[in-house]
Parts: structure tokens; C-alpha cells; sequence
């Protein structure tokens, strides 16, 4: 075959407190397909916006040569006028702009600072030809579905002479006709010797159109794999991802001795949720699981899976449109459709995202932790301040939240802190059934260590502990039980006697036919 | 160099993370104070300055007792609307009918007294009542529809105005009975021994001076009842002082001419209110949280729809009062009046420290910014600066006021 077309050689990318890429190299050789794989958080994207100048020459180290040039982009322009686009997960759409003005947007056929039209249009409607689609080039992109706007992505990625094309996980939000178009699409431009990387965790997609794998593991390159060849097997791909070092510590956890016979704290039966806007998609479907006092129950699964649809639809229907399912609580069926209600149940929701949906950022670490609960602070419709100021206090000390006072603006804490008092508003507001989603998601291993003994702890009180992450070490290490997911449906329950990285890996990357 | 001893010891604290130990002069420990609070205290500097600036330029006019009881006289109606336009600013929002509104309540208070010759007890009621429910009709579609409120108090702002029109029919209406009048122009009654000065107001000054006095004693004492930190005595002191000499010199000014407002009265039970509501009530709580981080307080189970109609629902009846004091000032319910209020108010909520993303600002910022634009404008006048000018002095103020504010938090970096 031929040569390489890109290579970038050891590549180390820093953010402050955390080494995102700590020795990547990779090789992409003249016309082929490539996919990278890896755990969430591995470092797959970050990579990618290395690539394109996302994250500009100098703020990373390393050397990137394309077509045997090396290459310092500092912006995302410099790596397109080089031939390499990338497509992100998010797609960059204007919703209310025509298809061919979204395909030139920062690109157009103009004159004098006027547009061509026609030259707009005859360019675009061979665009959208060239990529399968016979959509009229003035329709608006609101008006085709998330499919064909994938595909729309690609014809503008077309016009900008695209030589090696970077799709992040192009099939996550597609179903599965539209997401065999795509794959079969990425071939045809491979026939026309465009080359490709593709990020994605679903290996039936990588056998089927990539030509070698690498596989990337807590920044980390760790092994690049011919994928036709005969050894690289699911199996193959799994163990390297999932590796074997078990480099994280957790607390001494006595294992779960409950008894079986009294109802679980929390149930959930039957429950399906469709998207919010696409509502022919099943985000979370006909999902049953449940979590016992003292247990601490993990949920697995890969992006998309459904595992944070699931925790807030359950929590006052948060996200997406209620399809069926009912939650019980202590063996008795009750209400969540309002998070007041929720919370009044003594359930409580640690979002995966602090910043957007856990904390108020502008606001103190004293008000913050306090607002679930103000009631137990007030008298009357009336907060004591005092009383408040004394319980937050004691959350800084007990939970060793580093800020020299409760009234620091969250803002100014480190992911750790903030983290912590995520968890103290949650623990005040006194919950039995607890649901943490990602609680350690982007903070240092000393946080994470001290949050591990606080969920333990949590556990040991009685507390029933459900515990969502995409770090596998972590369920293993924390976890009575652990679910698995994909694709919205329950793919396996695995006691903690029997689950392994390799087992919980292979449930998580199931398809739905072969989970059938 | 001799400071690199001091710079080797201990690692630095971070400015305002170091605990005001007695260590410092007294001078020091009001300054560490002062730059920890920088946001709170910066336009009271400020307002102190434009004050000290005018009374020198207008060789002490400024000051003159019948001035300082004018200037809380042509004030107090956006002060009104200032405090509701904050509370609506920190959720999140914006107000743009409350001019339209004033002048609307103003017409029918009117109406109700002078063509029908209601009561005029039960007219304010009445006026107040219609406050409530035109600021609930624009809550209900901006909390439960969802409609944007710029959008929803733009259609109110229009809708006011028309609705004033045809109230009045295009005519101007007055005069109102004495007893609304007093609302705009009276002074409390006077009572005992003739002095120098107004007998009621002085003892009132007095009175406030010892519950203020009180009330920071008792907040102390708690804070020490909890094993909380408590501000340093000689600190303590000094903000003691401070505050009773503000309230004295105040009081004497206003005593030594008609004595207190009634306005002035209504206005500090308004302030005292509203600020206790927005720092220790649960409600309050909960239109910070929401302006804040809407999705977060969702999430916490703040009930955000609520919340959003009541705090519309209470500036329409702020409007309605404000709309009130107007129109008794004025004597008169006029189409043309109000106009540009709305402009006032939010512009006074701005100087006072609030954010166009909500979440922040405090009832007595909003009430330090009006009287920055309330000092302005009487200083000015009393300059003869014509209103041209005037127009372009406000606009600057308020573009260095929240340019301070921008730049000030840039540096602290948050």
C-alpha cells in the first residue's frame, strides 16, 4: 500500500491539572481508512483537535507532518487550506441557512463581495450529488433530518478539496439506515483517494469500513492494528482498550451483604424515553434496574449509551418524552414528573455536567450547597443565615472542600472542589437514593480518591448509591453490581464477582442484534 | 533588595483570602474591607465622589436641605421601579412596560378619583390591584408561554400607552385629593415644641440609628452563637459609626427644612423589605439561583416558573405605586407621563452592579444607582446644563459604571 500521508509523532497535549495526551503517535497511510478507538476521556478528540488547529502549534509538543511537510497550523483555517477537515460530533450547521449556503459558509462564491448565485448553486447541487443526496441546495438544513445533515457536513468538507477528512463518532446520533449510507459513503470517497479517520467505539462499524485501527488508552497510543487482517478480532480491539493496569485506588469496600428479600430503595421498571426532538429515536428503551440500601449499583456504558437519559428522565423527567415505565420506591410506585417531586421521594441527581446543570458558578459555595434544601435553613419562607453559614461550613471541613471561606464563588474552585460541593447540596438535602452520573468526570486522582470515600461512606450509611461512569477501573473498584448499556437498552448485569474490563467492554459494544 | 525577605516568607495569600487580623492599622483593615468588597463598595464610592463633586461645583447648593429633600422627591418613583427592575434584572429578565405603567396606573387613579370621586384609600388599593394584574398577565406569558420578556413587556410598553390614551381621552386629569397628593409632595406632620428642627424626623432618625445599631449587635452576637467568623471590634466599629453618621446627617438635613417625606418613608420600608426578601427569604434565594444558572436550579428543584411570574407580578404593582407617587406629584394624570422610566430603572439597576446574564446585583445597589442618575440630574440642573447635555452625561455614566464593572471582574478573573 501506499505511503503515509499523515504522521504525528509523540504527541503530549497539558490542560491545567491534567496530561489529556501523554505520548500519542500515529500513522495514516496514502488513501486508506483509519479508526481510532478508546475509552471516553482517552484522548481520542483531543487528538483530533491537535490535528486540525483546534488547539494551536505551541500549545502542544510534538511534530505532525502531512504529505511529508511538517505542519504548524494555528487556527482551523491553516489545517483546511492543507486538505484537513474535521467533522465534530456536534454538527456545525446553520439550522436556518439553505444547504448550499451552509456548504460555502466562510467559503462562498462571490464577487466584488456579492454572491454568485448561480455559480453557488451549480456548485453545491454537484456537491450534494457527489455525497448521495438529491435535496434541492435551497432547502433550509432544519428541514432534512440529522442524517442527511451528516452527509451535508461532508459535501461542505467536499468544496473545501478535502484530502484527509476527520469524522468524531459521525454515526452516534444517526440510526441505522442512515448510519450505513454514511459508512458506505466513506468508502466511496476512499475510491476517490480521499483519506479518513474515523473515531468510533462501535467495532462493527470499524470491521466494516476501516483498513487499520489504533487504539488510543488514557493518552496513550498503544497499538495500531491491520483490521483485515485475520487476528484483529473484537475481542483483539477490546483488550487494548481496555488494557490491564489497574493504576487507580480506591477505598477498602466491604462488599454488599444485603438482604434479598426486602424491596429495593429504588426500582425502575419498563421505562423507555424518547428523544426530545427526534421523537421516532428510543433514547432509553424498556430499561429495568434497581438499587438496594447500602448497595452502590454502577451503570456502564459508552457515549450515547442512555445512561444520563435514563437518570434524568427518572429525576422529574428532565430529559426527553416519557414512553412507558414506572419508578418505585421502597416497593411502593411513585411520581417523579417534577424534580420537587423527585427530591421529595429523597432522590437526588449529581449531574455529569457541574457547570451547566450542577452549580450556580457566579454564586458562593455557602448558597450553593444550600439550595436544594433551603427549608431545612429557613423558618417561614425565612433563611437563617447563620444556620446556613454553620452547615456549609460544616460541609467545607467534612467533605475538605479547599476554599478559605463557604463565601468563594464556586467559579473559582477547582473541578474537585466544585465537585465536592456538588455532592455536599446533594448529601443535605438527605437523600436515600442517590444517583451520581460521571461524579468523577475531569478531576484530579486525589479528588477522585477523596470522593470514592465519600460515596463509600455514603453507602455504609444506608444510603442507595447508583453510580453512572465511563471509567470501567472505577466501577470495578467502587461497584456491588454493575448494569450495562448501549444504545438505550440494558445489555447485561454483572456482580461484582464476575465483571471484568474485557466482560463489561464486550456488553457495552453490543449491537442490537446481537443483544437480540 | 530589603522586600525580598518579606516575598520568601510563607506562600502569598491571594488578596481577600488573607484573614483580617489585627496586625494592620486601622486604616488597613477599612482598605482590605473595602477591596473585598470591591463590587458593593465601588459605586458607593462613586455616588460619594459625584456627590462631593456637585457640592463643590455648585458651592454647596447641592447640599442645601430644601435641595436634599427635592432630590428624594424627583427620585423616588424610579427608586420604586429601580427595585423592581433589579429583582427582575437578577431573574434574568427585563422589564421594558414599566413607564407605559406608571403613567397607566396614573390615569386610572385619575379616573377613579377625580371623574368618580372615589375614596381615595380605596383608589390606591384599586391602582395597586391593577398593578398586580397587568405585571401577572405579562408574568403568565413570559413564565408559563415562554415568550421572551423583552418581547412581552415591548407589546406592554405599547399596549400601556395606548390604553393610558384612552383613559384620558388625550386630556390631562387632576386635580387628585389631598390625601393621594401627600403621597408625592407631603411631609410627615410635625408635632411638639417648636426647635430648629422637625420634631417627628429627628426622633425617627434617632430611632433608626438605634435599630440599626441593635441589629448589628444581634447579628454579631448569632455569628458568635455559631462559632462563625465575625468581622475584627475595630472594624466593626468604624462600620458602626459610619453608618449612624450617614443616617444622622440625613436626618438633620431633612429636619432642618419640612422634615421626612412620606415618600422617603415608603421608599425605606421598600428597601428594608425587599432587601431582607432578596437576601433571606427562600424566594428571594430562588431568583438568584434562577438568574444564576437556570438549568442548575431546575435541576435543584427550584420551581423556576413560579418564581419568574411572581417577580413580574411584583414589579407590576412597584409600577402601579411608583405610577401613584407620579401622578400626585404631578397633581395631574398626564398621556405623556413615565415616558422613559423603563430606561431609568434598568439603567439605575446596571450602575447598581447588576449583570445582563441575571443572577446578580443587590436591592441597595440598584437603589445606589438611582441616586447616582438622580444626582447627576440635580446637580446638573442646578448647573444649568441643558437637558441635551444632561442626556449625554447619563449615557456616559452608565457606559464607565458597568465598563468598571466588566473590567474590575476581568481582573479578579471569575
Amino acid at each position: 500500500m501506499a505511503g503515509p500521508v499523515l504522521e504525528m509523532r509523540s504527541i503530549v497535549k497539558t490542560f491545567p491539572g491534567v496530561k489529556a495526551l501523554s505520548d500519542v503517535t500515529l500513522t495514516v497511510r496514502q488513501g486508506e481508512v483509519h479508526a481510532i478507538c478508546g475509552e471516553n476521556g482517552a484522548g481520542k478528540s483531543t487528538l483530533m483537535k491537535v490535528l486540525s488547529g483546534v488547539h494551536p502549534h505551541g500549545s502542544y509538543e510534538g511534530d505532525i507532518l502531512f504529505e511529508g511537510e511538517l505542519c504548524k497550523f494555528g487556527d482551523i483555517r491553516a489545517s483546511e487550506q492543507r486538505g484537513i477537515v474535521i467533522i465534530h460530533q456536534e454538527l456545525a450547521l446553520s439550522p436556518y441557512l439553505s444547504l448550499a449556503e451552509n456548504i460555502f459558509l466562510g467559503n462562498e462564491h462571490a464577487r466584488g463581495g456579492f454572491i454568485d448565485w448561480r455559480e453557488t448553486l451549480r456548485h453545491a447541487t454537484e456537491l450534494l450529488r457527489r455525497v448521495g443526496l438529491d435535496d434541492h441546495p435551497e432547502t433550509r438544513v432544519t428541514d432534512i433530518g440529522v442524517g442527511k445533515q451528516q452527509l451535508v457536513e461532508i459535501a461542505k468538507a467536499l468544496s473545501k478539496k478535502v484530502k484527509l477528512l476527520i469524522l468524531d463518532e459521525p454515526t452516534a446520533a444517526l440510526n441505522d439506515e442512515d448510519s450505513g449510507k454514511l459508512l458506505d459513503l466513506i468508502l466511496e470517497l476512499k475510491n476517490q483517494g480521499i483519506t479518513s479517520i474515523i473515531i468510533s467505539h462501535k467495532l462493527n462499524e470499524i470491521r466494516r469500513v476501516a483498513d487499520s485501527v489504533t487504539i488510543i488508552r488514557d493518552g496513550h497510543s498503544i497499538e495500531t492494528l491491520d483490521v483485515k487482517s485475520k487476528e484483529t478480532t473484537e475481542e483483539r480491539i477490546i483488550a487494548g482498550m481496555v488494557g490491564r493496569d489497574l493504576d487507580h485506588r480506591f477505598p477498602e469496600r466491604t462488599a454488599y451483604q444485603g438482604e434479598a428479600d426486602a424491596a429495593p430503595a429504588l426500582e425502575i421498571r419498563n421505562w423507555t424515553v424518547r428523544h426530545p426532538i427526534d421523537q421516532e429515536r428510543k433514547v432509553v428503551d424498556d430499561v429495568s434496574v434497581h438499587v438496594r440500601r447500602g448497595e452502590i449499583v454502577g451503570i456502564a456504558g459508552l457515549m450515547g449509551a442512555g445512561r444520563t437519559e435514563l437518570a434524568m428522565s427518572v429525576f422529574g423527567r428532565t430529559y426527553g418524552r416519557y414512553d412507558g415505565g414506572s419508578v418505585l420506591k421502597d416497593g411502593t410506585e411513585i411520581r417523579t414528573k417534577s424534580v420537587a417531586e423527585a427530591v421529595g421521594h429523597g432522590i437526588a441527581y449529581v449531574t455529569e455536567d457541574r457547570k451547566h446543570y450542577g452549580l450556580n458558578l457566579i454564586d458562593t459555595i455557602n448558597r450553593n450547597i444550600s439550595l436544594t434544601a433551603l427549608n431545612k435553613v429557613a423558618r417561614r419562607g425565612i433563611v437563617d443565615e447563620h444556620e446556613e453559614r454553620q452547615v456549609s461550613e460544616g460541609y467545607r471541613t467534612s467533605m475538605n472542600i479547599k476554599a478559605p471561606t463557604v463565601f468563594e464563588p464556586v467559579g473559582k474552585l477547582s473541578g474537585g472542589n466544585q465537585q465536592k460541593v456538588v455532592l455536599s447540596k446533594w448529601i443535605f438535602a438527605g437523600p436515600d437514593v442517590l444517583i451520581l452520573d460521571e461524579p468523577t468526570r475531569g478531576i484530579d486522582v486525589g479528588a477522585k480518591y477523596e470522593i470514592y470515600t465519600v460515596i463509600d461512606q455514603l453507602a455504609a450509611q444506608g444510603k442507595a448509591v447508583v453510580f453512572i461512569s465511563s471509567e470501567l477501573p472505577e466501577l470495578l473498584g467502587m461497584c456491588d453490581r454493575i448494569y450495562t448499556m448501549a444504545a438505550g437498552r440494558l445489555t447485561g448485569e454483572v456482580p461484582r464477582a464476575e465483571a471484568t474490563q474485557e466482560v463489561l467492554m464486550r456488553q457495552m459494544t453490543k449491537d442490537k442484534e446481537v443483544s437480540r | 533588595m530589603s522586600t525580598d525577605v518579606t516575598a520568601k516568607s510563607p506562600a502569598p495569600v491571594p488578596p481577600g483570602w488573607s484573614e483580617p487580623g489585627d496586625d494592620g492599622g486601622l486604616l488597613q483593615l477599612v482598605l482590605n474591607g473595602l477591596r473585598r468588597n470591591m463590587r458593593q463598595y465601588g459605586m458607593l464610592i462613586a455616588l460619594g465622589l459625584i456627590v462631593a463633586l456637585f457640592a463643590v461645583w455648585t458651592n454647596g447648593d447641592l447640599l442645601l436641605p430644601r435641595n436634599v429633600s427635592n432630590l428624594v422627591l424627583q427620585n423616588s418613583y424610579i427608586l420604586i421601579l429601580a427595585i423592581g427592575m433589579m429583582m427582575v434584572i437578577i431573574a434574568g429578565h427585563i422589564d421594558l412596560s414599566v413607564g407605559s405603567l406608571t403613567a397607566f396606573v396614573g390615569a386610572f387613579a385619575a379616573v377613579l378619583t377625580v371623574n368618580h370621586g372615589i375614596p381615595w384609600p380605596v383608589a390606591l388599593l384599586l391602582c395597586l390591584a391593577m398593578g398586580a394584574v397587568a405585571g401577572a398577565l405579562q408574568g403568565f406569558f413570559i413564565a408559563y408561554l415562554g415568550i421572551p420578556s423583552f418581547i412581552v413587556t415591548l407589546a406592554g410598553m405599547l399596549l400601556f400607552r395606548g390604553l393610558t390614551e384612552i383613559l384620558l381621552q388625550g386630556q390631562t386629569i387632576g386635580p387628585f385629593p389631598n390625601g393621594l397628593q401627600n403621597l408625592g409632595n407631603g411631609f410627615l406632620p410635625e408635632v411638639g415644641p417648636h426647635t430648629n428642627y422637625h420634631n417627628i424626623t429627628l426622633l425617627l432618625g434617632i430611632v433608626l440609628i438605634a435599630a440599626v445599631v441593635w441589629q448589628e449587635f444581634r447579628d454579631r452576637r448569632r455569628q458568635q452563637e455559631f462559632s462563625l467568623d465575625v468581622l475584627p471590634t475595630r472594624l466593626f466599629l468604624v462600620k458602626l459609626v459610619a453608618l449612624g453618621a450617614a443616617i444622622l446627617v440625613l436626618t438633620l438635613l431633612l429636619a432642618s427644612y419640612k422634615g421626612a417625606p412620606i415618600v422617603l418613608i415608603v421608599l425605606g420600608a421598600l428597601v428594608v423589605g425587599y432587601g431582607y426578601v432578596m437576601r433571606n427569604a427562600v424566594f428571594g434565594r430562588h431568583i438568584y439561583a434562577i438568574g444564576g444558572n437556570l438549568p442548575a436550579a431546575k435541576l435543584s428543584g427550584v420551581k423556576d416558573k413560579k418564581v419568574t411570574f411572581y417577580v413580574f407580578l411584583n414589579m407590576g404593582v412597584l409600577a402601579a405605586l411608583a405610577g401613584l407617587v407620579v401622578a400626585a406629584r404631578l397633581n395631574a394624570a398626564s398621556p405623556k407621563a413615565g415616558d422613559g422610566f423603563e430606561l431609568e430603572a434598568i439603567a439605575s439597576s446596571f450602575i447598581g452592579g447588576a449583570s445582563m446574564s441575571g443572577g446578580v446585583g443587590t436591592i441597595l445597589g440598584a437603589i445606589i444607582g438611582g441616586l447616582v442618575l438622580g444626582v447627576l440630574n440635580n446637580g446638573m440642573n442646578l448647573l444649568s446644563v441643558g437637558t441635551d447635555w444632561q442626556q449625554v452625561i447619563k449615557g456616559l455614566a452608565l457606559l464607565v459604571a458597568v465598563g468598571f464593572d466588566v473590567w474590575n471582574k476581568r481582573k479578579s478573573g471569575s
